[in-house]
C-alpha cells in the first residue's frame, strides 16, 4: 500500500521532470508563460518576423546548424530508400547530398526528414525543410502554393503496367478496367482526367503507399496499375513473373520531378539551382567524382570556372566557397554518375535514359553556362 | 449453450478419458462443439503452417534485423542503443528478482530471445561478430540483475528509482546526445526508428500523459466551473475523434499555430499527439478511481483538519491511483499498439521501417504478408506479457473483487 | 460562530480556500485563453504571410480524383463537397454494418468463453488473445494482403449457391431489386408492417385492460398479409427481380458487389472489436452470475429461464456502457481504412488536403464530423442505456 503510493508519487515527479526537460513544446502547461514573453518581445521586430525566409536566411540557418534539412522518403526504390545499414540512398537523396557538399563541404551533413505525400507541401511551406527532394512533380499550382521549384532533374511521365497477354495497348483498350493507383498524388488526378477526356470509364483502387499498389496489382486485384514510368519499370522487376507484364508505350502526363526550396529566399533558390546545373554541366564536360582535382587544371576555361579555380560563378553573391560546386561533384559525381548508380547497368534497376539524357545527346537536360 | 463461470478450475478428474468425456463430450451439443473446434483448429493450423514453411519468403524480415530494432540510428554510434539495451536488460533482471510473479516469464523470454538472436546464423553483413557478442551479454545481465534482486540487495523502491533514472538518462542523454560533445554527438530523432521509436512513443506517451490525465480528472470533478468546463471539453473532444486525426493535426497543422520560426521535431510532434490523446483516456481512468473512493474518506480527512488540497493529495489520490493501476496498464497496452498509426504521418516506427524495407528491393513488394506477420508477432509478444502481468496485478491488488 | 470567524482571520490569504479557488479559476482561464490567443495570433500571421487560404469555397470546385466505391453517385467531375459526403457515407456504411456483425460475433465468442466445453473455451480464449494483442492497423494489412488479395482470380471464382461469386475483385451476390413499379409494393409492405405492429400493441393493451378477447393475432397477421398483397397487384405482378451477376469482359457485372477493400475493413473491424465485445459480455454475465443464478435455480426456474430472465437482463445493465464505448471505438477505428484502400471520411479528407491544398478547413471538417458521429452515437445509446437501467430497476 505504502509502496504503491511511493511508486505513484515517484511516477508523478518523474513525469513532471520529463515534461520539463523534454523541451518546452512537450509541456503544454509550461508554455503559456514563455508565450506571453515571446509575443511582447517580438512585436517591435515586425519586419523580421513577417519575413522569416528573407534573402540569405536559409543559408545562414543551414550554416549555423551545420546541417542541411532535406525532405525525402525512405520507401521508394531508386529514388529514396534505405540500404541494409539504414543509410538513406537514392537519386533524390544524392541531390540533397550534393547541396550539402556544396554548402557545408560535407555530403553527410544532411538530416533527412521522411515525408509522406500529404505533408511534403506543408513541410516546404512552413520552412521545416530547407530542400524538398522527394520525387515531387513540378506544376504551376504547387509552384505558386508550396515554394520555388529549382531544376527538373528527372523527366518522367505517367504510364500503365499491364499483363503482356491482356491485349491492352492503348488507353481505349482500358475501358471499364480496374486501375490500381496511389492516392493523394498528381497520379490520381492525371488518371481521372485522361479517362474522362477519352470518355472512358474505370474503377480505381487507391492506396496510401506505392508498395501496396504494386502488391495488389501483382496479385491481380487490378487489370492495370498506373504510376510514373520509372517506378513501374522498377516494380516490374519484382513481380512474380516480370515477363508477363509490360509497360505501355505512351504517357498521360508530364511528371517533371524537381527539387524545391521554400519561397522567399532568392539566394537559396539560386544556390540550389546552380548546384543542380553544375551536376548536369559536369557531365557535359566529362568531370566526374574521380577527376575533379585533375580537371581543375583543364584547358577549358568553363571547366575551371565551374570548379572555382578562376572567375566567379556567383559564389560571392551566393555566400559559399569557390569550390562549392567542385565539392558537390566530388561528393556525388556528375548527373550521369548519379543516374547510373541507381538506374544504370549496376543500379537497383535498369532504366533507359531517354529524356534524361543531356541536351547535347538528344535528351532534355540542359543547364545555362556556369561562369 | 451451457454457461458456467470459468474462474475456478475443476477438481482433477480421475483419468484422461474421464477428463475428455467431462470436458469435451458430456452431451451431444458439447460433442458437436468439440468437433467444430477441432476442424477450425485443423484448417487454421494446416493452412498457416504450410504457408509459413513452404510459400513464405522471410528475406524482408531476416535481411536487416538492426533496422527493425533501431531504424536508421547511425551505425558508428551503435554502442549507444546497445548500452541502453544492456541497462534495460539489467533492470528487467532486477525487476524479475524483485517482482518475480509479474516479470519472470517476460524476463526469461527476453533472455532466450536475445541469446538466440546472438547466435542464430542470419545471412546479413550488418550483424558482425561484435554485435553478436554484445547481444550475448544481455542474457547474462538479465541473470545478474535477477540475482541482485533475488538476494534483496535492492528492493522495489530502488528498482523503481533506477528505472526512472535510467530511462530518463537513455531518452534524454544517451540516445539524443548533445551538440558539440565529441563522444556523444547529437543524433537527430529523424533517424531514430523501429522498435526504439515504438517503445519511446508508447512509454513516453503514457508517462507524460499521467500528470496531465490526473490534473484533467481532478479538473473534471472540480467545483470550479471554469476548470471543469475546460477539462470536460478537452476530454470529450479528444475522445470523440480518432487518434489518427490527432496525430495528423500535430504533424501537419500544429506548425501553423506556433511561431513561424519554431521547428518541432517530428518524433516529438507524434509524441505530443500520443500524449494528448492518452491524457484524455487517462483522465477518464483516473476519474473512475476517484469515484470509487467513498465520501466517508473525504469527510474523515476534513474532520481531522486537512484542507481540500491535502485531502486530495494525501487521502484521495493515493487510493484512487492504486485502484486504477490495472486500467493504466491496459491503457498502456492499447497505446503501445496505437503507436503503429504514426506510420501514416511518416514516422519510421516498427511498421514504418517494415514498409521502408519493402521499398528497398523490388522483390520484396509481394512479400507484404511476411513483414506484417513478423510485426504482428512482435506486438503480440510484448502485449501478451504485459496483459498477463496486468491480470496478476489486478488479482493482487484485489481490484474488481469487492 | 465567533471561533469560526477567528479561525478564518488567522488563515493567510494564500491558504484561504476561497481565494485559492478564485485564483485557480482565474489563472487557469488566463493560461488556456492565453494559449488559444497566442495560437490564433501565430495562425493569422502565418496564414497571411504564406497565403494559406481558409475559405470553404473550394468545396464547390470539381474534386478531380476518383473514389473506388460509393453508395451515392459520384464521379471525379463532382465537387469536393460531394466527395466528402461520399467519404462520410462510406464511414457510416462500414461502421453500422461493422457494429451489427461485431455485436453478434462478440456475443458468440463471449458465450464460448464461458462454455464448459474445454476446447471451445480455449479456442475463444485464443481468439481473444490474438486480437487484443496485435495492433488493428497490422491486422487490417494482414486481412487485406494475406487474405483478400489471395482470393482466386476472376476466372477461377469461387461459386456459391445463389449464385454468389467470390474472387479477388470482390464478392458478387445475387440481389433482389425492385422493378419500376416496385416502390408501390415496398410502400404498402412497410405500411402493412407498421399497421400490424400498431394493431398488435393497441389490441393487446385493450385486452389487458378490459379482459375481452381482441383477436390481435389474426388481425395483425391479416394486415401484414393483405397490404403487401394489394401492393403486389397494384405493382402489376412480381415487383422484385433478381439481379444476377454475370461475367462480362474483365469482371463480373450486375448483382450486388462488395469490394475486397470494404470486405477487409469490415472483417478486420468486426473481428477485432468482437474480441473486445466478447470480454465485455463475459464480464457482464460473470458479474451477475454466482448468487443470482443459484437463487433463481432455488426458486425453481429452469436453466434456460435463468439465463433469459435473470442473467441477461441484469448483465445488460453492466454490458451496455462498455459496449457503447466499443461501438464508438469501432467507428473511430474505421479511419484506418485508408491504409487498405477503402475510402472513408478520413481518407477522402486526406486526399482533399492534398488535391485542394486546404489543410485547415478540411481538417476542421473531418474532426467535427467524427466528433458529431461520436456524440450522436453515444447520445442515442445513452438514451437506450437509461431506459434499460430504469425499466429493470
Amino acid at each position: 500500500m505504502r509502496k504503491t503510493l511511493w511508486i505513484v508519487s515517484m511516477l508523478i515527479v518523474a513525469s513532471l521532470v520529463l515534461a520539463a526537460c523534454g523541451g518546452a513544446p512537450a509541456s503544454t502547461g509550461v508554455e503559456p508563460v514563455t508565450v506571453v514573453e515571446t509575443v511582447i518581445v517580438e512585436v517591435p521586430g515586425e519586419t523580421i518576423i513577417t519575413q522569416p525566409q528573407g534573402y540569405g536566411t536559409i543559408l545562414a540557418r543551414v550554416k549555423e546548424r551545420g546541417k542541411l534539412v532535406c525532405g525525402g522518403r525512405t520507401d521508394l526504390l531508386g529514388f529514396g530508400y534505405l540500404d541494409d545499414n539504414g543509410n538513406n540512398v537514392g537519386f533524390d537523396t544524392d541531390l540533397c547530398r550534393a547541396v550539402a557538399a556544396a554548402v557545408l563541404g560535407d555530403p553527410t551533413a544532411v538530416e533527412f526528414v521522411p515525408l509522406t505525400a500529404a505533408d511534403r507541401g506543408p513541410a516546404l511551406q512552413t520552412g521545416e525543410v530547407d530542400l524538398l527532394s522527394r520525387n515531387v512533380t513540378w506544376n504551376s499550382k504547387r509552384d505558386a502554393e508550396w515554394g520555388n521549384f529549382t531544376v527538373t532533374m528527372f523527366y518522367d511521365g505517367q504510364t500503365f503496367i499491364v499483363g503482356s497477354d491482356s491485349g491492352i495497348n492503348t488507353l481505349k483498350d482500358m475501358d471499364g478496367a480496374t486501375v490500381c493507383v496511389t492516392t493523394g498524388t498528381t497520379t490520381e488526378k492525371n488518371l481521372a482526367s485522361a479517362f474522362a477526356d477519352a470518355g472512358l470509364t474505370y474503377e480505381a483502387v487507391t492506396f496510401e503507399d506505392t508498395a501496396s499498389v504494386y502488391s495488389a496489382y501483382d496479385e491481380g486485384r487490378c487489370d492495370v496499375a498506373t504510376s510514373d514510368a520509372s517506378q513501374l519499370a522498377a516494380i516490374r522487376v519484382g513481380l512474380q513473373d516480370p515477363a508477363a507484364h509490360k509497360l505501355l508505350g505512351f504517357t498521360i502526363s508530364k511528371e517533371y520531378l524537381t527539387p524545391a526550396v521554400p519561397a522567399g529566399d532568392d539566394q537559396w533558390f539560386d544556390l540550389v539551382k546552380t548546384v543542380m546545373w553544375s551536376l548536369i554541366t559536369a557531365e557535359e564536360f566529362g568531370i566526374t567524382s574521380a577527376n575533379v582535382e585533375e580537371m581543375k587544371s583543364s584547358q577549358n576555361g568553363d571547366v575551371r570556372a565551374l570548379l572555382g579555380v578562376e572567375g566567379d560563378w556567383g559564389y560571392t553573391q551566393l555566400g559559399v566557397d569557390a569550390s562549392a560546386l567542385a565539392n558537390a561533384i566530388t561528393a556525388v559525381g556528375n548527373y550521369g554518375e548519379i543516374y547510373n548508380r541507381y538506374f544504370g547497368a549496376d543500379g537497383v534497376f535498369v532504366l533507359d535514359r531517354g529524356p534524361n539524357n543531356l541536351g547535347i545527346n538528344g535528351g532534355w537536360l540542359v543547364a545555362p553556362a556556369i561562369k | 449453450m451451457i454457461v458456467k463461470p470459468n474462474t475456478q478450475s475443476p477438481p482433477d478428474p480421475p483419468g484422461p478419458v474421464a477428463w475428455l468425456i467431462k470436458n469435451l463430450f458430456s452431451n451431444w451439443f458439447n460433442s458437436l462443439l468439440t468437433l467444430i473446434s477441432l476442424s477450425i483448429i485443423y484448417f487454421a493450423a494446416a493452412s498457416v503452417l504450410s504457408w509459413v514453411f513452404t510459400t513464405a519468403d522471410w528475406r524482408p524480415v531476416v535481411g536487416a534485423p538492426l533496422l527493425y530494432l533501431i531504424g536508421q540510428y547511425p551505425r558508428d554510434q551503435m554502442w549507444r542503443p546497445g548500452l541502453s539495451l544492456w541497462l534495460i536488460m539489467f533492470l528487467i533482471g532486477m525487476s524479475w528478482g524483485v517482482w518475480e510473479k509479474y516479470v519472470k516469464a517476460f524476463a526469461i523470454f527476453l533472455a532466450i530471445l536475445l541469446g538466440i538472436f546472438a547466435i542464430v546464423p542470419l545471412e546479413t553483413a550488418t550483424i558482425t561478430l561484435g554485435v553478436r557478442a554484445a547481444f550475448l551479454i544481455n542474457p547474462v545481465l538479465i541473470y545478474l540483475g535477477y540475482l541482485i534482486g533475488k538476494n534483496k540487495i535492492v528492493n522495489g523502491q530502488h528498482v523503481i528509482t533506477l528505472w526512472i533514472f535510467v530511462s530518463s538518462l537513455i531518452v534524454l542523454v544517451l540516445l539524443p546526445g548533445f551538440e558539440g560533445i565529441p563522444f556523444l554527438p547529437k543524433v537527430e530523432t529523424t533517424v531514430w526508428g523501429g522498435l526504439l521509436v515504438t517503445l519511446l512513443l508508447a512509454v513516453g506517451g503514457i508517462v507524460l500523459s499521467f500528470p496531465i490525465g490526473v490534473l484533467l480528472a481532478l479538473g473534471r470533478r472540480s467545483s470550479l466551473p471554469v476548470v471543469k468546463i475546460f477539462s470536460i471539453l478537452f476530454i470529450e473532444v479528444i475522445r470523440g475523434v480518432p487518434l489518427i486525426t490527432i496525430l495528423f493535426m500535430f504533424s501537419i497543422i500544429l506548425a501553423l499555430f506556433l511561431p513561424a520560426e519554431s521547428r518541432i521535431d517530428r518524433v516529438l510532434r507524434a509524441l505530443i499527439g500520443m500524449t494528448v490523446f492518452s491524457a484524455a483516456y487517462m483522465a477518464e481512468n483516473v476519474r473512475g478511481g476517484l469515484q470509487s473512493i467513498p465520501p466517508g474518506q473525504i469527510e474523515a480527512a476534513r474532520a481531522i483538519g486537512l484542507n481540500n488540497f491535502q485531502t486530495m493529495v494525501l487521502i484521495v489520490l493515493p487510493q484512487a491511483l492504486r485502484a486504477v493501476i490495472p486500467s493504466i496498464v491496459g491503457q498502456f497496452i492499447s497505446l503501445f499498439k496505437d503507436t503503429t498509426l504514426v506510420v501514416i504521418v511518416g514516422i519510421n516506427d516498427l511498421l514504418g521501417i517494415g514498409k521502408s524495407i519493402l521499398g528497398s528491393d523490388p522483390e520484396f513488394v509481394r512479400l507484404q504478408a511476411e513483414m506484417y506477420i513478423f510485426i504482428a508477432l512482435i506486438f503480440w509478444v510484448f502485449s501478451y506479457f504485459m496483459s498477463q502481468a496486468s491480470l496478476k496485478l489486478e488479482k493482487t491488488l484485489g481490484v474488481g473483487v469487492r | 460562530m465567533a471561533a469560526n470567524i477567528q479561525a478564518k482571520e488567522k488563515i493567510p490569504v494564500w491558504r484561504d480556500e476561497r481565494y485559492l479557488s478564485a485564483a485557480t479559476q482565474i489563472i487557469s482561464s488566463i493560461v488556456v485563453l492565453g494559449l488559444l490567443y497566442w495560437m490564433a495570433e501565430n495562425f493569422t500571421e502565418i496564414t497571411q504571410q504564406r497565403g494559406i487560404s481558409l475559405s470553404y469555397k473550394f468545396l464547390s470546385e470539381p474534386a478531380g480524383f476518383p473514389i473506388s466505391e460509393s453508395t451515392i453517385p459520384y464521379d471525379p467531375t463532382m465537387s469536393f463537397g460531394r466527395a466528402f459526403l461520399v467519404g462520410l457515407v462510406n464511414t457510416l456504411n462500414v461502421s453500422v454494418i461493422g457494429i451489427i456483425f461485431a455485436t453478434v460475433l462478440g456475443f458468440i465468442i463471449g458465450l464460448a468463453r464461458l462454455s464448459s466445453n474445454w476446447l471451445f473455451n480455449r479456442l475463444a480464449v485464443a481468439y481473444i488473445e490474438f486480437h487484443r494483442n496485435i495492433p488493428l492497423l497490422v491486422l487490417l494489412f494482414l486481412w487485406y494482403f494475406a487474405v483478400f488479395n489471395r482470393l482466386p482470380s476472376v476466372k477461377d471464382s469461387i461459386v456459391l449457391p445463389g449464385p454468389i461469386y467470390l474472387n479477388l475483385r470482390g464478392l458478387y451476390l445475387t440481389w433482389p431489386r425492385l422493378t419500376e413499379t416496385g416502390n408501390i409494393f415496398l410502400g404498402l409492405l412497410i405500411g402493412g408492417l407498421v399497421l400490424a405492429i400498431l394493431a398488435w400493441n393497441i389490441l393487446i393493451r385493450i385486452r389487458e385492460r378490459t379482459g375481452r378477447e381482441t383477436y390481435y393475432v389474426p388481425i395483425a397477421f391479416g394486415l401484414l398479409i393483405i397490404f403487401p398483397l394489394i401492393g403486389w397487384f397494384a405493382a402489376g405482378g412480381n415487383p422484385i427481380w433478381l439481379d444476377v451477376p454475370v461475367l462480362e469482359g474483365f469482371n463480373y457485372k450486375n448483382g450486388m458487389r462488395l469490394t475486397p477493400e470494404f470486405g477487409a475493413i469490415l472483417v478486420g473491424l468486426t473481428t477485432y472489436t468482437a474480441a473486445f465485445i466478447a470480454e465485455v459480455i463475459r464480464g457482464g454475465i460473470q458479474a451477475v452470475q454466482l448468487g443470482q443464478t443459484e437463487a433463481a435455480r432455488a426458486v425453481g426456474l429452469r436453466k434456460t429461464h435463468v439465463l433469459r430472465l435473470i442473467v441477461i437482463p441484469q448483465a445488460m445493465r453492466i454490458i451496455i456502457p462498455p459496449l457503447i464505448s466499443q461501438y464508438l471505438n469501432l467507428t473511430k477505428n474505421s479511419s484506418l481504412a485508408l491504409a487498405i484502400g477503402y475510402q472513408d471520411l478520413f481518407a477522402i479528407g486526406k486526399v482533399t488536403i492534398n488535391q485542394a491544398g486546404r489543410a485547415v478547413p478540411v481538417f476542421i471538417m473531418v474532426m467535427v464530423t467524427y466528433l458529431m458521429l461520436s456524440l450522436i452515437t453515444s447520445f442515442i445509446l445513452n438514451i437506450y442505456n437509461r431506459r434499460i437501467q430504469f425499466v429493470e430497476r
